[in-house]
């Protein structure tokens, strides 16, 4: 690449220049760009921000007024219907009993198969994390007739634990990728420390080796909880009873009924981003720092 | 001593565990893959032999007889209007959720590391990086939603009573039922407006990588901001856009709850994508074995497609290398 050639060797002294750096006043061009970037994040939360200016509108004042203007009274009365008329704390307790579980035994089994690929090296292992990995790759249209009927045998139809077992499966394929490889450079010190010292296996995985890679485990939860929060099409197929609904689900189904008032609609949608905008907070840091983590090694 | 360097590696098959072996040797590893082994066996192998094996039959569901049909689901496949236009839309939301986010996510990432993080501040192109990373955590189906309550057909529709406001007269367009082109546009931007924070938040971490003497030499010597982009910026995260698009690729192919929630397939089922039309086919067909053959044919694609790209990255780190 004949570009690259261009930018010449930095100079050995780089105090100065960084100084240089940040006193050399802002350019026009830059404000035109920093502008253009608080844009681009505004057309990004500008739905969001339309739900929360239109949520406290009555029904008459949402149909009289346009979108963008303020409400002339605050009213609840959205709200209030949506929380009256949908059961949002059970589909609330459902959505954090599924993801909660999925995360936790998603970890376990994560952790489980790559102590048996990453330290134990086991034979055929590429082979066994491709195996693992085709739970990631597979469309779900091609899980849900068949895991349908099955649960539909085993009586699980509408039970949470439908879910949770497929996410587990699923969620688990990427967490014993990612940490078949972790485990695959860990320290080989530890490990025969810990073996002059009479630890067997299970004892090294549960007080060595667990607690050295806890950072990682805590951002696998994290990112296993909202993937399983989020997710649309084979909990659509296997909760079916008003009680057992998730969050997205229970929106999902007010959205299709004909005589759900927009306003109510409004609210409900408000209401259901809340979870994720407070999970967001709480993790932000832990979540941008974990998209990467998988992504090149 | 174990710490000699290892000239030539062995056969990764062979090499020992990293914890030195007393007792039963290798086989007691072979215990902790149990779980894991038979969930994976029962939660995704089983129905992908089912599905596979139903391919080859005609069967109604229940407890009706399966017929064997050989070959001809498949072939049925390649002439059915409904499945080659699913993949026609395809193509479009591989626009939607790879092309466009992915050069998208470049030039801003490129923006908010190179000009607002180095000139502006670190905190304000951190918390700029978050908002266009929020939509990716948002569940799909409260995204939906919100879309369709913007895009509703009637004057309760944002958009349309936006353009009320603007033209004057009032404006009443049935976006997601009216016809193909605002339908499939609507869904595109629904998952333009998903998909763009990730390849942001990929690509600025990698940024991280370079050295910024790098750019700050560029610039002493008269380099713009564009001309930076494109001999510093794109050639050194090349892998991470390579490994955006492989995942981002998989993720349209796989792509079920926009379509789902906007358009329902519609109007007169335009929008469906392949994930979709078998989700309808085993819902309300006739045939589960034609269901089961769409499944397969999308669940090879999207194999075939992740081998395809694996081998190319592979050879591209060799000639790297």
């Amino acid at each position: 690449m004949t570009a690259v050639a261009q930018a010449p060797a930095p100079a050995p002294s780089t105090d100065g220049k960084d100084r240089r750096n940040k006193a050399r006043p802002r350019t026009v061009a830059e404000w035109v760009m920093l502008t253009l970037a608080v844009l681009g994040a505004l057309a990004i939360v500008f739905p969001m921000l339309l739900l929360l200016l239109n949520a406290f509108k009555s029904p008459q004042d949402y149909a009289n007024s346009g979108p963008l203007e303020l409400p002339q009274a605050l009213s609840f009365e959205g709200i209030r219907t949506f929380w009256e008329t949908q059961n949002f704390p059970r589909a609330l307790w459902n959505s954090i009993f599924i993801s909660t579980m999925v995360s936790i035994i998603a970890v376990v089994v994560s952790v489980l198969n790559s102590f048996a690929i990453g330290i134990g090296r086991v034979r055929g292992r590429t082979w066994i994390v491709l195996v693992f990995l085709m739970a990631n790759l597979v469309p779900q249209e091609m899980l849900f007739d068949p895991l349908f009927q099955l649960y539909d045998d085993m009586g699980l139809l509408s039970n949470p634990w439908s879910v949770i077992l497929t996410f587990v499966v699923i969620q688990s394929a990427f967490g014993t990728y990612l940490l078949s490889s972790l485990l695959g450079t860990f320290p080989k010190e530890i490990l025969e420390a810990a073996s002059v010292d009479g630890a067997t296996r299970w004892r090294t995985l549960r007080s060595v080796i667990v607690p050295i890679v806890r950072p990682t485990l805590s951002v696998l939860m994290v990112f296993f909880f909202i993937w399983t929060w989020n997710e649309f099409l084979l909990p659509l197929a296997f909760l079916n009873t008003s009680d057992s609904l998730t969050v997205p689900l229970l929106l999902e189904q007010l959205n299709g009924e004909r005589q759900t008032d927009t306003t109510t609609l409004i609210a409900g949608t408000l209401i259901s981003i809340i979870p994720t905008i407070i999970f967001f907070l709480i993790f932000q840091r832990t979540l941008t720092r974990g998209i990467t983590a998988g992504a090149v090694k | 001593m174990t710490s000699t360097p290892q000239r030539v590696r062995p056969r990764r098959t062979d090499e020992p565990a990293r914890i030195p072996q007393r007792d039963r040797g290798k086989l007691g590893y072979w215990l902790y893959l149990i779980p894991g082994t038979l969930l994976v066996g029962l939660v995704i192998f089983y129905p992908i032999v089912r599905n596979v094996r139903l391919s080859f039959f005609h069967w109604r569901g229940g407890r009706a007889p399966e017929y064997f049909a050989g070959l001809e689901n498949w072939v049925a496949l390649f002439s059915d209007q409904e499945f080659l236009q699913s993949f026609k839309n395809i193509i479009l939301v591989i626009v939607a959720m790879v092309i466009v986010p992915t050069l998208l996510g470049l030039v801003i990432a490129a923006l908010l590391f190179d000009v607002v993080g180095r000139r502006f501040g670190a905190r304000l192109s951190s918390f700029l990086r978050a908002t266009y990373y929020l939509p990716q955590i948002l569940p799909i189906a409260v995204a939906g939603v919100m879309f369709s309550w913007i895009l509703k057909p009637n004057s309760d529709g944002v958009l349309n009573q936006f353009l009320t406001v603007l033209t004057g007269s009032e404006v009443e367009i049935n976006w997601l039922g009216g016809q193909y082109s605002t339908a499939m546009a609507s869904v595109m931007v629904l998952m333009i407006w998903i998909q763009i924070g990730y390849p942001v938040v990929i690509f600025m971490a990698a940024l991280q990588r370079v050295d910024p003497q790098l750019y700050e030499a560029a610039e002493l010597d008269g380099a713009n901001w564009f001309q930076r982009f494109r001999a510093i910026t794109l050639p050194m995260i090349r892998p991470e856009v390579f490994v955006v698009a492989l995942t981002t690729t998989i993720a349209a192919l796989k792509v079920f709850a926009p379509v789902f929630i906007l358009t329902n397939g519609g109007p007169s089922k335009s929008t469906y994508v392949p994930s979709f039309y078998a989700y309808q086919e085993f819902i309300r067909g006739t045939d589960k074995g034609y269901a089961a053959t769409i499944a397969s044919a999308i669940t090879i694609l999207v194999v075939v497609v992740a081998i395809i790209f694996i081998r190319v990255q592979n050879r591209a780190e060799r000639k790297d290398a």
